[in-house]
Formats: C-alpha cells, structure tokens, sequence
C-alpha cells in the first residue's frame, strides 16, 4: 500500500501531540526522590567490628583509595591453659570517595562481610579533601544498609541456610531417639539460621 | 481633547498587547515543547509552574554587557534589532481585533501596509548580519534575504486571494464581507500563507538562517544582552503579528458566537490555536536543508498560491 504524501508529516505531529498529552518523565530532583534500582552502588559502609584488619580490600583496590592503621594487642591466655594470643586492632579505616571508582571490588573481596553497599548518594563536599571518609563516617552509613533482594522463585537456597537447616535436622534426630529427656535446651532452627549480613552477592 | 484621550487609550492598550503577547506565546512554547518532549519545561522561576521564566530571563538579559564588535559597522550594528522589532508594533495598530472601531487606525490600504511594513522587520536581520563584521552573521543575514526573497512572493500572493474574495484591501473591509465558506474557499491559499510567513520568520523548520548547528546563530551571532533580547522579542512578536493576520485573512478574526461583544475574545482564541501550531510545527519537523527550501516556495507555495487566486477568481465571477 502505498501511503498518501504529507502522511509522514502528519505522523509526526500526531506523536509530539500524544507526547504532550501523557505524563512527562522528569524527576524533580530535590523535591522529590529519585526511585533507584536494588543493589544501588552509593557509598560504601563500613561495619567495624566484622574487619579483622586483613587488608584484602585495600590490596584490591584498583586505586588504592583505601587506607588501614591497626596495631596488635595481646589476649592473655584462657585461665584453663595455652598461651597469649594476638590479636589485630584497627586504628584507622578510610576511603578516599574523590578516588574511588565504585567498582565494589573491595566489598566482593571481604571475608567478613565488613563492607556493604549502601545507596545513598549526597554525600558532597564542597572541599575534595572532605571526601576522605574516615570509619566513623563510614559506619554512620551502615544504618543505611538496604534488606537484600529477594530470592527469585526458583532460585537455589543460600548455603548458609541449607548449613542450617541440616544442623537443625540434626539436633532434631538426636534429640527423638532417646524418648525420656526433656525437650532440648534449644528450640530447632535458632542459631545460624538467617544469612548473616545483609547485601547477599549474587 | 476627547479625541487625544481615545488615541493615547488606544496606544496604550496596544503597547500592553505588543509587551505582554509575545511573552505568553513564550512561555506557551517553554511549556508546549517541554510536554511534547516528555519534559517539564520551567519549573522554578516565580513559584507556580516557572510562570515567570521569561521575566527572569529578561533580567538576565538587561545584566549582561552589550558589546559591539571593534570591525563592526557600529550605527548600523546597534540600530537593527530596533528595525527587527519595531515593525511589529507599527502593524499591530492597523489589525482589527474586534468588530466596528476596536482597531488602532482603520486603513483602507490596511493589507498594503501590513504586509510592506512587516518586510522591513526581515530587514533588521540582514542589517544585523552585514553589520556584524563576521562571517557566520554575514551568511546568516545572506540566508535570510534569499529567504525573505522567495516567500514574500507567495505571502502576497495569498493575501491578495482573500483581498479579491473581499474586493477590498482594508482588513475591516475584509472582515465585514467574511462568510463562514470563506474557510474552505481559502484553505490553500491560509496554508501558503502561514507557511510563507513563518519562513519569514525563520521559524524552525525554516530556520536555515539562524541554523545554530551550521553557522552559529546567524545573524545574531555577535549581539549580547538587551540587543540579543530584543532580536528574540521581534521573533515572537512576529509570531503574534503573524498568527493574527492569518486568523483575520482567513478564519475570520472576530467572527464567531456572540460575536458582537466577544468579537476580540475570538481574535485572541484564534491567535493562540495558530501559535500553538507554529510551536508544534517546530516541535515536530527538523530544520530543511537551504536548496530544500528555495525548492519549495518555488515550486509548491507559489504554483499553489497562483492556484488559489486562479479559484478565488472564478468563484467571484460565478
């Protein structure tokens, strides 16, 4: 078929018009939040007792935006016997947001769960240097954490709940062949149950 | 002395047209292009929806430092955004925008002089662009004499269809013998027309001459502050003058319902539907290529105007 010339033209003005007639797209920034997408990479947050001063995060550091002060303090041994143990204090953490790329690297690498993403972005400055967030800053941010993404429906279970899961199974077998006691101390699935910090990878 | 107070009335309610007018088609093309665009347009200026965006703007302007490049043909630099501008004002008085006296000066070679009159303001432009001492202004003012050179032709043309449909080139006369079948009898020559004139204004998509992305912005190139302003005042002035003609050539002005004492309502009603479509039509179409459009006020608009007054004729001898 073929069309009617000018028919192009006034396809053009028929899609401006029904633009104009929907809602626009503009967020009014300040007046109004922004919606962000789950797993929003805003700032990082440190949770201080989970770090254990073993310094992966700042070694991976693709910038080396991270700085760790630490010194050792000796535990003195248990009064049942062995020896002093030492132990890692942490002094100082700080990242350096004028030089991070935000690529997570750092809260990948952690084997304690010490840093998280949290998705809040106005945090700047009006001087760069103030962009150097020490660990006071940064565990201010931890109550910002979101709640992890939930599950999609068929997704495996987290291992850390099957982990659980069959210790419970466990506890609970023990606890049905000898009938006489009473019920055990502890109440099946407490404990580990719940996967620990928030932010799951992946 | 009641004579001078009705002429002084009358001036000023013209001068409050001429300022605030242009300024409400504005601010209708900030909120117009925004929403067709997906977009809020202004949003903070004045409280409510950025209503005061252009007085804002017009603050700015009158703050900036008007300078007058050291090549530059200095009287005639500074002089041509007033050539631009004025014109506008001087045809305002002659349109009726109601029925009987509510007209500035009754002409009876009001179509005459409206269109004569609004030629010179294309010339504010060429003056601006030969002044400029640059050779983007120059190619832009160059554009826009061939421009002017080749819609004026079908501009006149057209009108002078409806002025034979009147047998009268008073624009009260015109009105006076209007027919509700005048608007069919006349489509092609009102769509020649207000495409002719809005190439005259070098509205988008005819504006080759201020083409931003090929030569800067024409023949505004080197103007700052109030001069830059005024040159953007005559373009949406231009628009209202524009759309009026159109509206009392060819659909009628102050005719409608009630038309008695809401004749003027009408003018303004019809005004602002054509300026919404000049704002739509930059909206909608890119900017033609300059051989596109020689090609097609040559081409189409002429043959088309000729074809109308060819019809206007044999319909009044029949």
């Amino acid at each position: 078929m073929t069309e009617l010339p000018g028919a192009g033209l006034v396809k053009g003005l028929a899609t401006t018009f029904r633009t104009m007639t929907r809602r626009s797209h503009t967020v009014q920034y300040p007046d109004q939040a922004p919606e962000l997408a789950p797993r929003t990479r805003g700032v990082i947050a440190l949770i201080e007792e989970n770090c254990t001063v073993c310094m992966l995060c700042a070694r991976e550091c693709p910038d080396w935006c991270i700085y760790i002060d630490s010194h050792k303090e000796t535990v003195p041994a248990p009064p049942g016997g062995g020896r002093d143990r030492t132990r890692n204090m942490l002094d100082r953490f700080a990242i350096d947001f004028s030089l991070c790329m935000y690529c997570g690297i750092c809260i990948e690498v952690c084997p304690f769960d010490a840093l998280e993403w949290s998705p809040e972005f106005e945090y700047a400055e009006f001087d760069i240097k103030n962009l150097l967030h020490e660990k006071e800053r940064l565990g201010e941010w931890v109550a910002t954490i979101p709640a992890p993404v939930a599950l999609d429906d068929a997704a495996e279970e987290p291992k850390e709940i099957a982990l659980a899961q069959k210790a419970a199974a466990k506890r609970q077998a023990e606890l049905d062949k000898p009938a006489p006691p009473a019920p055990g101390p502890e109440a099946p699935g407490t404990g580990s149950a719940q996967p620990e910090a928030p932010g799951g990878e992946g | 002395m009641n004579w001078w107070l009705d002429v002084v009335l009358r001036l000023v309610v013209i001068l409050g047209f001429f300022l605030l007018v242009p300024l409400l088609v504005g601010q209708m093309e900030h909120k117009a292009m925004a929403h067709m665009q997906g977009r809020l347009g202004p949003m903070e200026a004045g409280g409510f929806h950025g209503w005061a965006q252009l007085v804002a703007d017009g603050v700015k302007f009158a703050q900036k430092e008007s300078v007058v490049p050291a090549d530059a043909d200095r009287t005639i630099f500074q002089i041509a955004p007033a050539v631009a501008l004025l014109p506008y004002l001087v045809v305002l008085v002659t349109i009726p925008i109601g029925p009987g006296s509510q007209v500035g000066v009754a002409l009876d070679l009001g179509l005459f002089f409206v269109l004569a009159v609004m030629g010179v303001g294309v010339l504010g432009t060429l003056m601006g662009g030969w002044a400029s001492a640059n050779k983007y202004s120059l190619l832009g003012g160059i554009r826009t004499a061939a421009q002017l050179m080749a819609y004026e032709l079908p501009l006149l043309l057209a009108a002078a269809s409806v002025a034979m449909a009147a047998g009268s080139v008073s624009l009260n006369g015109i009105l006076d013998k209007w027919q509700w079948y005048w608007i069919p009898w006349q489509l092609a020559g009102g769509f020649v027309f207000f495409t002719a004139g809005l190439a005259e204004l070098q509205r988008p998509p005819f504006d080759m001459p201020v083409a931003d992305s090929e030569i800067i912005f024409g023949a505004y190139t080197e103007y700052t502050g109030l001069r830059f302003a005024f040159f953007l005042l005559a373009e949406y002035s231009g628009i209202v003058v524009l759309c009026l003609l159109t509206s009392v050539l060819f659909l009628g002005g102050w005719h409608g319902p009630f038309s008695a004492h809401l004749g003027w309502l009408w003018t303004l009603l019809k005004t602002f539907v054509l300026a919404f479509v000049v704002i739509w039509l930059r909206v909608s179409y890119p900017r033609l290529r300059e051989d596109q459009l020689q090609k097609f006020a040559w081409t189409a608009l002429i043959p088309l105007s000729l074809a109308q007054i060819a019809l206007t004729g044999v319909v009044k001898v029949l």
